[in-house]
């Protein structure tokens, strides 16, 4: 087992798109070989315990999720702004009484809240450390992060912790603090993934999000295109097709191989504008990887099958 | 969208299970006693076209109606003319109005909502100085339930032009408002989130922060010191003298929030507003969907059912496993054994959500329910929209 290529994952995408399920198979992929993998979610919505079929991931607990059969290890932690909060002022500040007060008078909450860019800069702080952890050598160290992200509609402003903390504080330790979370997220050990769905809206906003991040001088690694229709024909016969091709099943009625032909059409058109959408991340000129719609759902398995598809369309990201 | 086929309507034969009461959309709006309609589900959906076609439909059946819309698809917005997001409602061209009715359409400007409550209830002095307030900037576009707080508001100063109870319905500009809800992932949010805000805006911290003075004085004025002086230390004074000015500013605002809140709420229970749960077939939407259900009981809130959106179904009568086996008696790469194939897997998917569809109608007897079969392409125009709103209302036994 290799170091990987990156210690740092921001998975991305829009609402809808399955970024979630992704961020969990990339962790799974990047364990499979023998790693210690972090997988974070950091809007409290317990979909990382949903995903893994298991109990909410509480507090700071980082959990194990999953142990693949080499010896790797996927842990879960659910970072809350909150937790983030008391933790970062009992380390930096030996607050005490204070502290219980602030608590006490709604401090925390409002700053977890409404102070501009706190918030992010507490949840991004929080998965800095993990990551940091590692170079410290300290026992329950990783080998990588994977960062379940808010979606692409927010994902810049949530990364650019510098910008959000300059409506708060010009100098100071929140300051400092984010000036080192960002040399990590800009440093070439740190990469996003956005996953997106072989469809206008969310193809469109995947092409927002990169012209939002690139002045962030955060890198793209890949755009993940998931739960795309698999289909045995190729983009040449789809292109030589007639719209709507005549069928001749034998033994099939007429009216019934006439209903199929029109069934079928349907199916090929939205191929097509699957086609399309692809085409249109193409000039993006970022690997694109493809993860089949599995009809059956999300569970275990799916999970293993995507990582299993990841692992194979990212050799040198997870290998 | 693509070229359709008239297959969509056959897919009908795949609607609803049998035993599960019709939920009668023409009903419902041919009811003018029923003046809000607000379509709640989780995210991704397709609340908005849902809400999009609910609104077009009733207007065409001469309701006058203005719908609010949150996150429309562009070519949608560009389609009912709201592209520009200008939080006023605009009429939607190339509706039919031969019924007498009309279609007004805007999309909620949060920001924009947030700063009109302020220049409203402030001196112009005060509202400026909240206006350029950092804590008001990150709470008017950035904060989690403002956009729900805000799609709450926009629904009273709407719903005030409906002059209900005012005798006023026969001359207002509308007469029928459909919400649709804003994007997240649990449908309950939209009740949440304004309790939410408020009580963070009615908070402790607040109050103390206004009127340190007040109270069990030397208690307060200890933790007060502790406060700011802890405050200060991590964040430096400017920060600490913002919030003041935030708060101070706020005061005014501060009473009426509560007041505001509890007033749209009030409203929503009354038997004007009738809600609408929209979910997709699958087993997470549907969870979501029975939540939503218990908690609207909780409120006291009137539902009027539910709609399943995006319905998988067939028009071609043959079983996944007939499709499978005429497709093993064919050369595997011909056009015809992979439209069986094709057959087959959309099959499986038909089966698995009408499972799902019934699994959800035993848990939640007597709801009543409608389908509207998954069409090919995305809802982009009038004509999609009004597509929707047949498959909608059509009794899908």
């Amino acid at each position: 087992m290799s170091e990987p290529r990156h210690t740092l994952h921001i998975v991305s995408g829009k609402g809808g798109t399955g970024k979630t399920t992704v961020a969990g198979a990339l962790a799974m992929a990047l364990a499979t070989g023998g790693r210690r993998v972090l997988l974070c979610e950091v809007e409290g919505r317990g979909g990382l315990a949903e995903l893994f079929a298991t109990t909410p991931l509480q507090g700071d607990e980082e959990r194990r999720l999953l142990r693949t059969p080499a010896g790797g290890e996927v842990f879960g932690l659910s970072v809350d702004a909150r937790d983030a909060l008391t933790e970062y002022l009992a380390s930096f500040y030996r607050l005490g009484l204070a502290g219980r007060a602030l608590d006490r008078f709604g401090v925390y909450d409002f700053a977890t809240s409404i102070a501009p860019g706190l918030r992010d800069v507490l949840l991004t702080g929080k998965v800095y450390e993990a990551v940091r952890r590692r170079t410290k050598g300290r026992p329950s160290s990783y080998d990588a992060v994977v960062l379940d992200a808010p979606p692409t509609g927010r994902i810049a402003t949530f990364l650019n912790v510098h910008e959000a903390v300059s409506g708060l504080a010009r100098v100071g330790p929140i300051h400092s603090q984010a000036d080192s979370i960002m040399s990590v997220l800009r440093s070439s050990r740190t990469v996003v993934h956005l996953v997106t769905l072989l469809q206008d809206m969310p193809v469109t906003e995947t092409l927002e999000a990169l012209e939002e991040l690139r002045p962030t001088g955060i890198a793209v690694g890949t755009i993940i295109c998931n739960m795309v229709t698999p289909t045995p024909l190729t983009t040449e016969t789809l292109a030589a097709l007639e719209a709507r091709p005549e069928l001749h099943v034998p033994g099939l009625p007429p009216e019934q191989n006439e209903a199929l032909a029109r069934e079928f059409a349907d199916e090929l058109s939205a191929l097509r504008d699957e086609q399309g959408c692809y085409e249109r991340l193409r000039p993006a000129g970022l690997p694109l990887v493809e993860l089949a719609h599995d009809p059956a759902g999300v569970d275990r398995a799916a999970l293993h099958t995507l990582a299993g598809s990841l692992a194979e369309q990212l050799p040198e990201e997870v290998g | 969208m693509t070229t359709r086929t008239a297959a969509s309507s056959e897919h009908l034969a795949w609607g609803r299970p049998a035993g599960s009461p019709f939920l009668d959309v023409d009903a419902l709006l041919a009811d003018r006693g029923k003046n809000i309609v607000i379509c709640c589900g989780s995210g991704g959906v397709g609340k908005t076209s849902v809400s999009a076609s609910v609104a077009l439909r009733a207007a065409e059946q001469g309701r006058r109606v203005v719908v609010l819309t949150i996150d429309p698809a562009r070519r949608l917005a560009q389609s009912l003319g709201v592209a520009e997001l200008d939080n006023t409602p605009r009429p939607v061209r190339a509706v039919d109005t031969s019924a007498g009715g009309s279609l007004e359409a805007m999309m909620l400007d949060m920001k924009r909502t947030f700063d009109d409550v302020v220049t409203a209830h402030a001196s112009p002095e005060k509202a400026r100085q909240i206006l350029s307030n950092p804590f008001y900037q990150a709470l008017s576009t950035s904060f989690s339930g403002t956009q729900e707080y805000m799609a709450m508001e926009k629904l009273g100063q709407l719903s005030a032009d409906l002059g209900l109870g005012r005798g006023g319905a026969e001359r207002a500009r509308w007469d029928l408002i459909v919400v649709d809800t804003p994007p997240s992932r649990s449908a309950l949010d939209f009740l949440d989130a304004p309790e939410h805000l408020s009580s963070l805006l009615d908070g402790r911290l607040l109050r103390l922060l206004l009127n340190p003075g007040r109270g069990p004085v030397r208690m307060m004025s200890v933790g007060l010191s502790l406060v700011t002086s802890a405050m200060s230390k991590v964040l430096g004074g400017q920060v600490l003298s913002d919030v003041q000015t935030f708060v101070a500013a706020f005061e005014t605002l501060f009473g009426g929030f509560r007041q505001r809140a509890e007033a749209t709420l009030a409203n929503l229970a009354s038997p004007h507003t009738t809600f609408l749960v929209v979910a997709t077939p699958e087993p997470e939407a549907l969870r979501e969907a029975s939540f939503f259900v218990e908690r609207l009981g909780d409120e006291g809130l009137p539902l009027a059912g539910v709609v399943v959106n995006r319905m998988s179904g067939s028009a071609v009568p043959l079983s996944p496993e007939r499709a499978w086996a005429m497709a093993e008696d064919l050369p595997p790469e011909t056009l015809e054994a992979v439209a069986l194939r094709t057959h087959a897997t959309r099959m499986h998917q038909v089966l698995r959500q009408r499972a799902a569809v019934r699994r959800f109608c035993t848990a939640n007897t007597g709801m009543p329910l409608t389908t509207v079969p998954a069409l090919p392409g995305d809802v982009t125009d009038l004509t999609d929209l009004r597509q929707v709103g047949d498959l909608l209302a059509a009794r899908d036994e």
